[in-house]
């Protein structure tokens, strides 16, 4: 049984920043795993801890520069045994890589290593697209099932049987057939932090570079079809009225609001 | 053609409130691409759903009769054959877990360019979207390439359509493949039951991500207890497993609509928002004055929350 991970570097961008035409300065923008995505590895780490048989291999992959290395050793640390990393420097010209775009480039890894089961993020925290698992799963001719909060494994059956969470506090009980594509969902585990031991072995493990071409998929016609023509803070619509001070006279301030709405007794 | 096709949403017997959004933004679509609205109700009981959705602006609906409960096999053969059928310039669908489960299939199946959780739009001769990215500090401006496109659109965004409508109700006889359907619902579940009913409750103070730690957690139960409040959380808390799935305000938790909400150390995403917006009073503690929830805050504190809260609990022990 194979499982493949994918994972992205997530652009996590500061509080206070500023806009230089369609780019946000690098000088306010640092580079995490992507939530979601952590909660995916944790849920294939789990599985291949969980097979007595041992014969569960978790093989990571990601789109991205040689920055995103580090992004994808974390997903080694904690525990996944193989990594490949997707790029062409063309790739770096493309305005939004769209969830069209990203799952032909993950079909070809996919096409490579051949996974059972295929765990991705519901979405990115930067891009926020939260569709490139299911446009992976069609491109590539699997089954799927998107936003996947609870997931029982049954290999032998060739079944996942998931949780997916709806809105309102329900979820839909739902039975994949493998191969399959599932988009994990924040709260399906608890992701563990890498060891010291798995971090100094992530940098013994495999990490495959590999363009686009060698797996097969053609950049020149991997057409974006979306173009950014302006990016800009949303304007506030706040007409929040503040209480200034320090701590104490704004606990003050909030206490005399609380027994003026009748909620506290004064 | 200039048609807009847009797919109604249903669950367990009800149609799902975002099927009249779409059928808003659908109108606006299909006026400024100088084309018809189209509606597609797909499985359980169809005829009663396009009833439900039958509102001024709409010019067709499309009933497919297959199936009870949604299921994404049967939603993306009916709607590509729709697609094929009535060939329309844009294909509009909900930015719902539902939404998710089939419009990227669907668009990877028809070649259409996809643009996700869509805020706003503008047709100048091509289609303009407009998404938050980065957590919603940023608005990017999207224009899409090519005369067709498929988009999902963020709930609640646009209002509902409520005036009632004429339009002609038709059934579409999708020939659905049931040996290409791999996944099967076998039921539901309410997760949200337990101790307390946030719902229920006029005083909530609600904590989110800036309280970092577990331990942390008893000085906002110490605030709620001195208030006499009921606790509740963004979803960060609920994913940490430091306080159970009932007490979860938002999308995918609860709606709660109390005389007053504190929001503590709550950035305000947008599916935190979903659940709270509706409270009489809002109250933000946060200690940054750009975070969203001072978007929908009455009230705000910009300081950091592990001065002030110990600051309130005392004034009230």
């Amino acid at each position: 049984m194979r499982v493949l991970v994918t994972v992205k570097e997530d652009e996590v961008v500061d509080d206070e920043f500023e806009i230089d035409g369609l780019d946000i300065g690098e000088q306010y923008v640092s580079y995490e795993l992507n939530e979601w995505d952590d909660y995916a590895v944790e849920e294939a780490v789990q599985l291949s801890e969980a097979d007595e048989d041992d014969e569960v291999e978790v093989v990571t992959a990601t789109i991205g520069p040689e920055r995103s290395e580090e992004t994808i050793r974390q997903a080694l640390a904690k525990g996944a045994d193989r990594a490949v990393r997707v790029w062409d420097d063309d790739l770096a010209e493309v305005d939004v890589l769209d969830p069209t775009m990203k799952a032909q480039l993950l079909a070809g890894v996919v096409e490579e290593v051949e996974p059972d089961l295929v765990l991705t993020g519901v979405q990115g925290g930067d891009d926020a697209f939260g569709a490139t698992g299911v446009a992976l799963a069609e491109t590539v001719d699997y089954q799927w099932a998107a936003v996947v909060n609870d997931l029982d494994l049954d290999a032998d059956a060739g079944v996942a049987s998931v949780h997916r969470e709806l809105e309102g506090g329900v979820e839909e009980l739902t039975d994949v057939d493998l191969p399959a594509v599932l988009s994990i969902q924040t709260g399906i585990n608890e992701p563990r932090y890498a060891s010291l031991r798995g971090i100094r072995q992530a940098q013994s493990k495999p990490l495959d570079v590999h363009t686009p071409d060698e797996l097969g998929v053609d950049v020149a016609e991997l057409e974006g079809k979306l173009t950014l023509t302006s990016i800009a803070e949303p304007e506030s619509e706040s007409d929040t009225t503040l209480f200034e001070g320090d701590a104490g006279e704004q606990a003050e301030r909030l206490s005399d609001l609380l027994e003026d709405e009748g909620v506290v007794e004064g | 053609m200039s048609d807009v096709l847009t797919v109604a949403e249903h669950r367990q017997g009800e149609l799902r409130p975002v099927s009249h959004e779409l059928v808003t933004a659908g109108r606006e679509l299909a006026d400024a691409s100088g084309g018809d609205l189209h509606v597609a109700v797909i499985s359980g009981d169809v005829d009663a759903y396009a009833e439900a959705v039958n509102r001024a602006g709409v010019d067709a609906i499309h009933t497919v009769d297959h199936g009870e409960e949604f299921n994404h096999d049967i939603y993306s053969q009916a709607v590509e054959q729709l697609y094929a059928e009535l060939d329309p310039q844009y294909l509009v669908m909900p930015h719902t877990v539902n939404g998710l489960d089939y419009a990227p299939a669907v668009a990877t199946s028809l070649d259409l360019p996809l643009a996700t959780d869509v805020i706003d739009f503008s047709h100048n001769g091509s289609l303009s979207v407009t998404r938050e990215t980065y957590g919603g500090k940023v608005e990017a401006a999207i224009e899409i390439e090519g005369d067709n496109a498929a988009v999902t659109l963020r709930p609640t965004e646009w209002e509902q359509a409520t005036e009632a409508g004429d339009a002609a109700v038709e059934a579409f006889d999708a020939a659905i493949d049931e040996d290409a359907v791999g996944s099967t619902v076998t039921g539901f579940e309410e997760v949200a039951g337990g101790d307390v009913d946030i719902s229920e409750a006029d005083f909530i103070v609600s904590i989110g991500r800036g309280i970092e730690e577990e331990e942390n957690l008893d000085m906002v139960w110490d605030l709620a207890d001195a208030l006499g409040a009921t606790l509740a959380s963004s979803r960060p808390i609920v994913d940490n497993g430091w306080l159970p799935q009932n007490r979860q305000v938002g999308q995918s938790g609860k709606v709660v609509t109390p005389d007053v909400y504190i929001a503590i150390g709550i950035s305000g995403a947008v599916q935190h928002l979903a659940g709270m917006s509706g409270a009489d009073t809002i109250v933000a503690i946060n200690e940054d004055p750009d975070a969203p929830i001072f978007d929908v805050a009455d009230y705000g504190i910009v300081g950091d929350l592990f001065e002030v809260v110990p600051e309130l609990t005392e004034l009230f022990e």
